[in-house]
């Protein structure tokens, strides 16, 4: 029983890690897709999304199944809420990602208002929160979720940067106000992909220390 | 009288056979009016230490104790102990239901009849409330006549803890006391247990964790003759603080 159980086990981390690296592609795509004008890497990524979307019923329906059938109890137990919650978190990610690529899509009709900034900085500071959030769910406790948790102040940060930049440059010019609007969206949308890292992150400091530190003042221990 | 919070202190106690020490120095309180589950693998020495808490061990002449089990503060291990009056407060029902070989009604009856209530109608009374108590008065009511042996193995262990409670004990011992019976008699004993909580306290020794979770406010975990790990339930089998605990409730043990 488990020996069967802990094969079962790593094989919903692999879902989850396989999971985690189609979303990450999903972001980075979609960001490239903006910056780089290419409405064809779009369509890829919205087009794969329901891929996305099929993989996190599987690992939830997985998850149902063990709680049913094996019982899990104290680290196994934290371990399959975790999956959980972290599949959602990613999923959301996904729709986002979706999101940024439709909005891509969309400006790659527009001639370009300026070049981008704080948009790629953002996609890749998010996109390192999501690997980083994963990588600490798969090698267990260490000082990285608590790091992830940090850098999601970078990004907050550059997102109000972006919308002061753009909110000067649509009081200088309103005709530039619905391509303005469409990168703030953008920018929103890459603010809560990191947010959603940060609730993996801050799931794995559950599943190894057994406490919930959503909602509070990062502690600063581990 | 001001309830205490802990019926049972049990302090720097250790219970010995011959040379083979079976239980090793624990401490542990019994909160009153709550369930405590004690678990751990075979040989732990959970059910030497659940039958120490009314002196069962007695029974065994190579036993012998230290340390101490106070019993609302007086420590039941004290020569002057009433052992007899100990064993009605602190009731016991066993692994397999051990019904006396005689009527239902004779079955509840007989603790009250010995310690001398003789009158009829408070006899019928006492075994009424105790049936009910159980949650066996509807099924049996019509067959009070009948061998407390011819009733189902569910039947038969709310028989044995109606005849407990008609001594009106403070406290039951319940040694895996659905270990025997199927899973609808064993969610009755269940339902039971967790109904008799709010007037009796309950300690009880089971193999089945999903049990303990389901029934206990408090677990302890044993291993070895030691007292691993005690603490809320939920604390226990959500986020054990003790490998050894964690290893166990996880299957992963040795």
């Amino acid at each position: 029983m488990t020996a069967i159980f802990d094969e079962e086990l790593n094989a919903l981390k692999e879902k989850i890690l396989k999971l985690g690296c189609m979303v990450e592609n999903a972001i980075r795509d979609s960001v490239k897709a903006l910056v780089e004008r290419d409405s064809e890497l779009s369509k890829e990524v919205i087009k794969k999304d329901h891929l996305i979307n099929a993989l996190d019923v599987g690992i939830d329906e997985e998850c149902v199944r063990l709680i049913a059938l094996r019982q899990p109890m104290a680290r196994d137990l934290r371990f399959i809420t975790t999956a959980m919650k972290i599949t959602t978190d990613l999923e959301r990610m996904g729709d986002f990602a979706v999101n940024i690529a439709e909005r891509a899509m969309e400006l790659n009709e527009e001639p370009q208002l300026k070049s981008f900034v704080n948009i790629p900085k953002m996609a890749e500071i998010a996109q390192s929160m999501v690997r980083d959030a994963l990588d600490s769910f798969v090698t267990g406790c260490s000082r990285l979720p608590y790091e992830v948790i940090k850098r999601d102040d970078e990004v907050d940060d550059l997102t109000v940067r972006n919308f002061e930049e753009l909110l000067g440059l649509m009081i200088q010019d309103p005709k530039i106000i619905p391509l303005a609007v469409k990168r703030t969206y953008i920018a929103k949308y890459l603010e809560r992909i990191a947010d959603h890292a940060t609730n993996i992150a801050e799931m794995v400091i559950y599943l190894c220390k057994g406490k919930m530190i959503r909602h509070m003042e990062l502690p600063e221990s581990e | 009288m001001v309830e205490e919070k802990n019926i049972f202190g049990i302090r720097d106690f250790s219970i010995y056979y011959v040379d083979f020490t079976a239980v090793k120095n624990v401490n542990l309180d019994i909160e009153t009016n709550k369930i405590t589950a004690i678990i751990g693998p075979s040989g732990c020495g959970k059910t030497t230490l659940l039958r120490s808490l009314n002196r069962m061990n007695d029974l065994i002449i190579t036993c012998r104790v230290t340390g101490q089990v106070l019993f609302r503060g007086v420590d039941i291990y004290h020569r002057d102990t009433d052992v007899i009056e100990l064993r009605r407060r602190v009731g016991m029902v066993f692994q397999k239901p051990n019904p006396f070989p005689s009527s239902v009604y004779e079955n509840v009856a007989y603790g009250p009849k010995i310690r001398g209530v003789k009158k009829k109608s408070e006899l019928d009374e006492i075994v009424e409330k105790a049936l009910i108590r159980a949650g066996l008065w509807k099924e049996v009511k019509d067959k009070l006549n009948e061998s407390g042996l011819s009733l189902s193995g569910g039947q038969m262990q709310r028989l044995c803890i109606a005849r407990s409670l008609a001594q009106g004990p403070e406290v039951i011992l319940f040694d895996e006391p659905t270990s025997a019976l199927d899973p609808i008699s064993t969610a009755n004993i269940e339902n039971l247990l967790q109904e008799l909580q709010k007037t009796v306290t309950i300690v009880i020794v089971t193999h089945n964790m999903q049990q303990a979770a389901r029934i206990s406010n408090y677990t302890a975990f044993m291993y070895l003759g030691e007292l691993i790990e005690f603490g809320d339930t939920d604390t226990i089998f959500v986020n054990p603080q003790n490998k050894l605990t964690e290893e166990y409730l996880t299957g992963r043990f040795g």
